[in-house]
């Protein structure tokens, strides 16, 4: 038998579910992975990801030096692999690199900076990013990739409720009486969650509704499955509040204590019935009324929804239809019950709470604030910039204008996650300066000029916040490859070589010693973490935020008694069409996703043996569709939008329903956002993944 | 509410709903144990965890068993050493127990005789590596279910896996036999996870234990197609 040297409990780095696990060593390498079975929010269960998909960390490909492109300085830029860049010493990437930025900076100013914060890394990397963008560069130019998964979800809930995160825990889960999955595939996308779901339906009869597209894992658990047409989603849940009015199954009592503008939304939904919403959606009008009879009837209703709800050009519509039916039901603010968008990434939630945001500080604190700015102005010692900053998409823009001449990318792979990839990857070459820190070359770090080596989270300390806000511990295992370092001390290295040669005449302080101290000055200036510290994490094995004073038990769900922006807002809505329809030359709609093997852009999956099981980039094709298209099962299918074309291997099932098509996003050799269009969300800014215009042929 | 029992001769306020093994606990008593999982459902199947109750017929399976108002309980008597002694020996004569530690220091603890049945008939299928992730090895498999319970209603709610055969032939398998990949497996290996024999196993493992580097584990099996890494060398 093989015996551990060593077992290091950590998290896990790939969804937002967060599971804790046990990293078994032997010889500086992960042999083995397995959770305790008595700690949240697991519970000893795992996915195959978690499992068996940590190997990409002692992949051959590892970046292991600091990297300069041989014909630096030449534009436009081209991608070039590890043959197009030269080995140098920290000293030297980081001298060049602290000399372009301050030239960048002096040349142009704080507005031609655009920089992508992580959602991979932890929240200690993440508060340096933006402490080095924001109060060195005076750029509130900081964004990541939530910005393109649940910055739809985020901004309906500050509407609604004044919040933008889970209102409840994990671990409320298998105790459930009533609730909707809409929008999310979570069998694949959070499958240890999806476990618990399941437990809930098979062993406690909990009532499960799915309102999805596509015949998910899930709708065989489900008691109803509503399967509407994509992009109809206001239409269906604004027929079932509009039941719940008409039928008087709302809980008045909620709304009299808890919201506003109840009687005007109510008349305004009206006319929005069942047989309505079934012209628009496809749906039966009587299944729509079982479900909305389910949900107000139910002692306590939790909804969850993924990306189907908010990679939308009505996302913000789609969760505001969502937050609606809560408030009619009273159905939030107790265990079991809430609006509960899954977060995507192992650090998504982490990233935005730690000011990984164009307009806000740690946990939301607006920069537009003067009393926050001056409460961070005092505590750094600078002078800080008041106007909120641009957003993922509008960075692109910006770069597209010339406004903004240089990228600081820290572990995102934004030429494979941004819609229209082509046009992305045209603004990348006309860039003055591109850096990044990662641990891969990657679709993005092939276009960087200087390539930092970062470590994996296999290598450093930190934490993690989950999707219920539970902030938990990453810690070191193995150790790093080559000169690789952790991101946070790269950065305080190169934002102390700015300061000096932007002449700034005393540093902001970037001299930590372990990602503690930097946890600490970030609970210092943020009272929702200021009960939290490494040591605490490291007794009770998580916290949930906000957690205001060490003997605060954290809070697992929230709004017991009042909501953040005190009432809750009902929102009647108009139902909108997609961007772009299907029409005789583009004949099918496109919607994407992911697949329970891989990662999104596939940097650590494509490195991992989950790449054995899933080798090849795929597209889901209904049966009778891929008749008329002579498309055999397995066979090769070119896919062409008005953006762009991909060649990828034909399943043909019914799971997506006719005139739909469904491919998932992870193959870089044929990356589905090749196909996908820049429409975003007038209120959210976050592009439109789920719909647009393709058409089909064998190739 | 209480009940009160006695267990070895001590005096034990168990909760109601307490099974004998819970109660023991309170007794600091430990139950020997070799299909009872903290994650799975118990279902008295290995009767390694036997204790005897005054004025029952037969041993009673401590996982199973609920502890009773006035109960009287031997966990180590002649009896129950002997039962679990037998069990142990029996085990070791038809399955490959060499990767259970927990199991093996029983048969130390019970001074198990590893040799009394040289005659029995030892399982001995071929392994199952059908899958990139973990063979099924079920020379070592003792029929505990663990891994059948994980994979249906106690953790995952995939019911991938299911029992097969019957009496000494009884086995655990998938519908038709079928290889995983082609069942609703979806490969989170929490079977893996809750197997007491290593008769589970991941690849990585299986592949040190039999010499291999880690570099030739990796390439094990490794796709032909991406054998060339574009972006971080050879595979």
């Amino acid at each position: 038998m093989i015996q551990a040297e060593s077992i290091v409990r950590s998290t896990c780095p790939y969804c937002g579910v967060g599971c804790q696990v046990n990293l078994h060593i032997k010889d500086e390498h992960i042999y083995k992975v397995d959770a305790p079975f008595q700690v949240a929010p697991n519970y000893g269960r795992l996915c195959a990801k978690g499992r068996f998909g940590v190997d990409f960390v002692h992949h051959p490909g590892r970046l292991t030096m600091p990297l300069i492109r041989k014909d630096f300085g030449v534009t436009p830029r081209q991608p070039v692999g590890l043959e197009g860049f030269r080995e140098a010493t920290w000293e030297e990437a980081l001298e060049l690199a602290a000399r372009r930025i301050t030239e960048i900076h002096q040349q142009h100013g704080p507005a031609a900076f655009g920089t992508f914060a992580s959602a991979k890394v932890t929240n200690e990397d993440n508060y340096v990013f933006q402490k080095f963008v924001r109060g060195v560069l005076g750029s509130n130019n900081v964004d990541h990739c939530a910005r393109l998964c649940h910055a739809a979800s985020v901004t309906a809930l500050t509407i609604a409720i004044g919040s933008s995160a889970m209102s409840n825990s994990i671990a409320e889960m298998k105790d459930l009486d009533v609730f909707i999955v809409t929008g999310s595939n979570t069998t694949e996308t959070h499958p240890v969650i999806s476990t618990f779901l399941r437990e809930a339906v098979v062993n406690n009869q909990a009532k499960l509704i799915v309102v999805d597209p596509r015949q998910i894992e899930m709708t065989e658990f489900a008691e109803v499955w509503l399967r509407q047409q994509p992009g109809t989603d206001v239409a269906i849940f604004q027929a079932m509040a509009q039941v719940i009015v008409a039928e008087e199954l709302f809980n008045q009592e909620f709304i009299d204590a808890r919201t506003e503008g109840f009687k005007d939304y109510a008349a305004a939904i009206m006319d929005c019935t069942p047989e309505w919403a079934a012209e628009i959606s496809g749906v039966p009008a009587e299944d729509i009324r079982t479900a909305a009879r389910l949900f107000a009837n139910a002692r306590t209703g939790a909804i969850y929804w993924g990306m189907g709800i908010s990679q939308s050009v009505h996302g913000v519509e789609n969760a505001l239809s969502l937050a609606n039916l809560a408030l009619l039901c009273g159905h939030i603010g107790k265990p079991g019950t809430g609006l509960n968008p899954l977060r995507g990434q192992n650090n998504v939630q982490g990233c935005s709470d730690s000011g990984g945001l164009p307009h806000v500080f740690t946990a939301y604190q607006p920069v537009a604030d003067d009393a926050i700015r001056a409460k961070f102005e005092q505590d750094w010692g600078t002078t800080l910039n008041p106007e909120p900053g641009l957003t993922v998409m509008e960075m692109v823009d910006a770069a597209a204008s010339k406004i903004i001449r240089a990228y600081l990318i820290m572990g995102e792979n934004p030429l494979m996650s941004e819609p229209d990839l082509r046009h992305s990857r045209h603004v990348m070459e006309q860039m003055e300066f591109v850096l990044v820190q990662d641990i891969f070359l990657n679709e993005t770090s092939e276009y960087a000029d200087i390539l930092f080596p970062a470590t994996s989270f296999a290598e450093k300390g930190g934490t993690f916040t989950n999707t219920d806000r539970r902030v938990q511990l990453i810690r070191p295992a193995v150790p790093a490859p080559g000169q690789a370092r952790e991101d946070w001390a790269i950065l305080c290295d190169l934002a102390k070589r700015v300061e000096i040669l932007l002449g700034r005449p005393a540093s902001i302080g970037f001299d930590y010693a372990h990602p503690s101290d930097i946890w600490q000055e970030m609970a210092r200036l943020t009272p929702a973490f200021q009960g939290i510290d490494h040591a605490r994490i490291q007794r009770e094995d998580g916290v949930h935020w906000p957690c205001p004073t060490p003997d605060h038990p954290g809070s697992p769900y929230l709004f017991e008694d009042t909501f953040p922006s005190g009432r809750g807002v009902f929102t009647a809505l108009d139902v909108r069409p997609g961007a772009e329809l299907p029409d005789p030359e583009y004949p099918f709609i496109l919607s994407t996703g992911r697949v329970l093997y891989h990662w999104h852009g596939g940097t650590m999956t494509r490195r991992s043996k989950l790449d054995d099981i899933y080798p090849d980039p795929t597209v889901e094709v209904h049966p009778l569709d891929a008749d008329a298209l002579g498309l055999a099962d397995g066979q090769w299918a070119l896919v062409r939008s008005r953006r762009g074309q991909i060649k990828v291997k034909t399943i043909v099932t019914e799971r997506s329903p006719q005139g739909v098509v469904f491919i998932p996003f992870h193959f870089a050799e044929a990356a589905a956002n090749e196909l996908t269009l820049d429409a975003r969300d007038p209120k959210a800014k976050i592009p439109d993944y789920k719909m647009c215009a393709v058409a089909l042929e064998p190739v | 509410m209480t009940l009160t029992l006695t267990i070895d001769g001590r005096e034990i306020h168990a909760p109601a709903g307490s099974s004998l093994m819970q109660a023991a606990q309170l007794a600091d008593v430990d139950t020997p144990v070799i299909c009872y999982h903290e994650a799975t459902t118990p279902n008295g199947l290995c009767r390694q965890c036997v204790v005897e109750v005054d004025g029952w017929r037969v041993l009673a399976p401590a996982c199973v068993t609920p502890a009773a108002e006035g109960m009287e309980v031997h966990t180590a008597s002649e009896r129950v050493t002997r039962a679990r002694r037998t069990l142990l020996e029996m085990l070791n004569a038809s399955i490959d127990l060499s990767q259970a530690p927990e199991i093996q220091q029983q048969m130390d603890d019970y001074q198990a005789d590893r040799e009394r049945f040289p005659g029995a008939e030892r399982r001995a299928p071929a392994m199952l590596d059908d899958n990139p992730f973990y063979v099924r090895d079920y020379d070592k498999c003792l029929m505990c279910w663990r891994c059948v319970q994980a994979c249906a209603d106690d953790l995952q709610f995939t019911y991938a896996l299911s029992t097969g055969g019957r009496g000494y032939n009884s086995h655990v398998t998938t519908f038709f036999d079928a290889p995983m990949p082609e069942t609703t497996c979806v490969f989170c290996g929490n079977c893996v996870a809750v197997c007491p024999t290593n008769a589970l196993i991941s690849k990585t493992e299986i592949y040190l234990q039999q010499g291999l580097d880690y570099d030739s584990i990796r390439r094990e099996k490794r796709n032909q197609r991406r054998a060339q890494d574009k972006k971080g060398g050879a595979q």
